[in-house]
């Protein structure tokens, strides 16, 4: 086997230096009665060349694009990754190394970390980010647990336009502590419905996503206003960070924590993961942050440097009284955002944003024309909700014959949704696609 | 030491991002604007991230640069104890990026995503035949939340009998993550001694266990290397109380075919996919932590599950006592691309091979430097090895002091400090992929370093020299934090 480099002679050799017979005698610690009586039955072997095959025939039975059309997104966004960052990503001196504990020989890991800890903080216009969380759900659920860690209170209300899967991550950490959920309905329009915000007593935050599932953007500063009369948080959640490449972003609203899926910049869909949590928050809560810390600090020559920090926090020096047990996190993940983010720049995000943005109002008010309902009518991100008439599954299956997947079924995470589809657009659709998928829709 | 693979080259200094670029440029293909451009009310639109503008060349050397200053298994020998740090496959690398891999949409149906779920389905099956246990789920994105999902199943377990339960037996041995998990779930941490042998005894285990206590918390083989020996015995005590045994399977590279961990009493275990099946660590992630259940366990598994039907395969939210999602979506799937490609390429044969050599590696390396560095426990070991600076004590050289030296010669440090029973530990853990010179190298470097103690001991307090920095003020990075620039 081409990984393991021992000889017969290197093995005989090294196990007289060691004092044992042969290679099962060096497990006679292990009980008689702890050891495996049979070998494992698992599939012989494969050549580098038939596990090619084998992984491409797997791969082949995926629906992929150009032969799909794929109008899905609800927090797995396909946007363009340039071949830059790809190959940059796969230097091995980035993949092959371990969690930066010691700086000296990971300064590379570290300031590209530390410069993403940046590029975070400014898009989500928060004071601190950290090193990544594993995906945008996790992260809410941290955010929502950190909440609890300052205001002392053990009450948070989430939004139900909170990515319905997300909202199902946080019932999952939430339930052996017994902190209560409260969860907020949702208007007409599309919009969370904050009235019942000013009767919240006794709230740690509360948790908003803009842009919503429905791909609506929240009146975020209205609710952190609220929130912070009540002394409640406000956690303001996103799968599309693209958006504030365009939109306000959710500090510059009044987010006490922002937090969400940083899949698009640069990461690969992957059928959902690895992903990115990308986490942030103000300075002044940062002690009681989850995650790995990268800071500047300089080296005994007085060279600038950068080294993991604040770990007092980390479940290997708190332990039980750690921030969270996070400990691995998605590093190379939030090293492909950093080197998306550095590809756009400013000026590039802005006008990446605004393709995508008028790509999904060119599709919108396609659907408009050819009398598809839009039911919730304000400002989208990339995603909108349209009403089909009844037995819209049909039309789903026909065009899905035609390998036009045609947006995602609400009715599955609102049940009050039926002939709802969440429909997605971003940079990689073109203007005659969308026509297309409009004709086929309306024939 | 004239043959050390350490020596200094040309190291180019290379700026923050935004220390760089000109406003204006772009270093990405943007599509052509092929729709009109739509309105946007103005109280709405924001000012866009300030992000530095860098062209396609000005990013390349950026992360070249920064690349070069990074040490990893490809560059060499990364002997980081408990980690198992074995090479990394470059065939799986390339499977992931296969297109429908690479651009699967994870709500799509699941008849579009047949490839996915059978690649899933079946490595559930295997991690379950390497373990012994007989169900698994891939939906932890890391060793530490699938000890999440572990603790979570044991509340969930105890909930389900009606009882509740306060506390939860750890080791001293034990990895930090370990009492993390255990409170997030509510769990008081018990602390139990290893005996003077380093393993726990059936003693120890009897005088803490009772019926407030959830169950243990056992790293086997622990975090010295040893195997548990006594595990039958301790599980037989936990189960009669009423407790579960779980198992962290960090260190399942030392027993791969060799034990059944659903024979000694585990009733549920993680796995880190980055460590014994060769996924890359990435620098900090991403990982893969899947859970493993002895079938008393397997109602409470995170949802979806994958279940096939004529072939076909679906996922399946029908799990009422379930302990519900742990990931928005099924786990890293990338990651476990990697570990399905490594598990077939290497066979039963090579995986227990793997094991047999990783033990032979570390057993060598106990026997080659105990006469020159501190062994606490002086018998056979599993995967790795664990020393102290004792010895060097009277030299007034330290642990730190000798494995930033080691950086010199060419090596990653081993880790340090831990596990806390040993007073400034050095755990060194080679893995399989190590050849017997390699190793020799390893060897020769702690040696020279040992003799550098004695006859130039401000070299070692100095070192590292021939890295792009030297010992970095990590108490300033603490006191004054500067996360962002």
């Amino acid at each position: 086997m081409r990984y393991l480099p021992h000889t017969e002679e290197d093995i005989k050799e090294m196990l007289q230096t060691v004092g044992s017979e042969s290679l099962d005698a060096l497990f006679s610690m292990i009980p008689e009665n702890c050891r495996r009586s049979e070998d494992m039955n698992l599939p012989e072997s494969l050549t580098e060349w038939e596990l090619d095959k084998l992984m491409e025939n797997l791969s082949n039975d995926i629906a992929a694009s150009p032969e799909y059309k794929s109008f899905v997104g609800a927090g797995s966004y396909e946007h363009y990754i340039p071949a830059s960052a790809q190959y940059l990503l796969s230097r091995s001196e980035f993949v092959t190394s371990y969690t930066p504990y010691q700086p000296e020989m990971t300064q590379g890991t570290l300031q590209a970390i530390y410069e993403y800890q940046t590029l975070v903080s400014r898009l989500l216009g928060m004071e601190v980010a950290n090193a990544s969380i594993y995906d945008g759900a996790s992260a809410l659920a941290e955010a929502l647990l950190m909440s609890i860690r300052i205001t002392r209170k053990n009450k948070v209300a989430v939004s139900q336009l909170v990515h319905p899967l997300y909202r199902q991550v946080i019932k999952t950490y939430f339930k052996p502590s017994g902190y209560e959920i409260v969860e907020l309905p949702y208007l007409e329009s599309g919009l969370t419905d904050i009235s019942g915000l000013k009767d919240l007593e006794d709230f740690a935050a509360v948790a908003v996503q803009s842009p919503n599932f429905f791909g609506c953007i929240e009146d975020l500063h209205t609710v952190g206003e609220m929130a912070h009369e009540k002394k409640t948080l406000l956690v303001a959640a996103f799968t599309e960070p693209l958006a504030f490449g365009l939109f306000k972003s959710p500090g510059s609203l009044g987010a006490d924590i922002a937090c969400g899926e940083g899949q698009s910049l640069g990461i690969p869909q992957a059928f959902g993961g690895p992903a990115l949590g990308l986490f942030a928050g103000k300075l002044k809560y940062v002690r009681h942050m989850p995650g790995r810390l990268v800071g500047e600090t300089v080296d005994r020559g007085g060279k600038r440097g950068y080294v993991l920090t604040l770990a007092t926090r980390e479940q290997h020096i708190r332990r039980e009284k750690a921030t969270s047990n996070i400990c691995t996190n998605n590093s190379l993940c939030a090293l492909a955002s950093a080197m998306y983010m550095a590809s756009t720049g400013g000026t590039g995000i802005r006008s990446l944003a605004r393709l995508n943005y008028d790509k999904s109002e060119y599709l919108k008010s396609a659907f408009r024309n050819a009398g598809i309902g839009i039911p919730f009518e304000g400002a989208t991100f990339n995603e909108f909700v349209v009403k089909l008439s009844g037995g819209s599954r049909k039309a789903y299956d026909r065009l899905l014959k035609k390998k036009i997947i045609a947006g995602l079924d609400l009715a599955p995470y609102y049940s009050e949704l039926e002939n709802h589809y969440l429909f997605c657009v971003t940079e990689t659709k073109s203007r005659a696609e969308m026509d297309r998928l409009v004709q086929e829709m309306t024939s | 030491m004239n043959n050390a693979i350490g020596t200094t080259g040309l190291i180019l200094n290379e700026p923050l991002l935004w220390e760089k670029g000109k406003r204006g440029r772009c270093g990405i293909s943007i599509p052509k604007q092929d729709v009109p451009s739509a309105d946007i009310a103005p109280s709405l639109s924001g000012e866009g991230p300030d992000f530095p503008d860098l062209s396609e060349v000005d990013v390349v050397r950026h992360y070249t640069r920064l690349s070069q200053w990074n040490f990893g298994v490809d560059t060499g020998m990364y002997p980081l104890g408990s980690c198992t740090m074995k090479y990394n496959p470059k065939t799986n690398e390339r499977q992931t990026q296969l297109k429908g891999f690479a651009q699967a949409h994870p709500l799509l149906p699941t008849e579009l995503s047949q490839g996915a779920l059978k690649l899933m389905y079946e490595l559930e099956k295997y991690l379950a035949e390497i373990t012994g246990m007989d169900a698994v789920s891939l939906q932890p994105a890391a060793g530490a939340h699938g000890e999440l999902a572990g603790m979570l199943i044991i509340h969930a377990y105890h909930t389900n009998k009606g009882t509740n339960r306060s506390k939860i037996l750890i080791p001293d041995t034990a990895h930090g993550t370990n009492p993390a998990s255990a409170a997030l779930c509510g769990y008081k941490s018990v602390p139990v001694k290893s005996s003077e042998q380093g393993v726990l005894s059936k003693e120890s285990i009897e005088a803490a266990m009772d019926e407030e206590t959830a169950g243990i918390m056992v790293t086997n083989p622990n975090t010295l290397g040893l195997f548990e020996e006594n595990i039958i015995a301790i599980s037989e005590i936990v189960h009669a109380k009423g407790g579960l045994v779980y198992c962290d399977g960090a260190n399942m590279n030392a027993v791969m075919g060799i034990v059944n961990m659903g024979d000694i009493g585990v009733d549920v275990m993680h796995l880190n996919l980055h460590k014994t099946f060769s996924t890359p660590h990435g620098g900090g992630g991403p990982g893969s932590g899947p859970v493993c259940v002895k079938k008393h366990l397997e109602p409470f598994l995170p949802v979806p599950r994958i279940i096939e039907d004529n072939g076909q395969y679906v996922f399946s939210e029908d799990f009422p006592e379930s302990i519900g999602k742990l990931h928005a979506f099924y786990g890293n799937f990338g990651v476990m691309i990697k570990c399905y490609s490594y598990i077939r390429s290497m066979g039963a044969a090579n995986l227990k091979r793997a094991s047999q050599l990783a033990v032979l590696n570390a057993n060598y390396i106990k026997e080659k430097l105990k006469d020159v560095l501190h062994l606490p426990y002086d018998r056979p070991c599993m995967h790795e090895c664990v020393f102290s600076d004792k010895h060097q004590k009277s030299d007034k050289i330290t642990t730190l002091d000798m494995v930033k030296r080691l950086m010199d010669y060419g090596f990653h440090p081993p880790t340090i400090y831990f596990p806390l029973v040993v007073n400034g530990a050095i755990m060194i853990e080679p893995t399989e992929t190590e050849s017997r010179e390699d190793i020799d190298l390893l060897i020769d470097a702690f040696k020279a370093i040992v003799e550098e103690a004695k006859t130039d001991p401000d070299k070692v307090r100095n070192a590292p020299t021939n890295c792009k920095v030297q010992r970095l003020d990590e108490t300033a990075a603490a006191r004054n934090p500067c996360l962002t620039g």
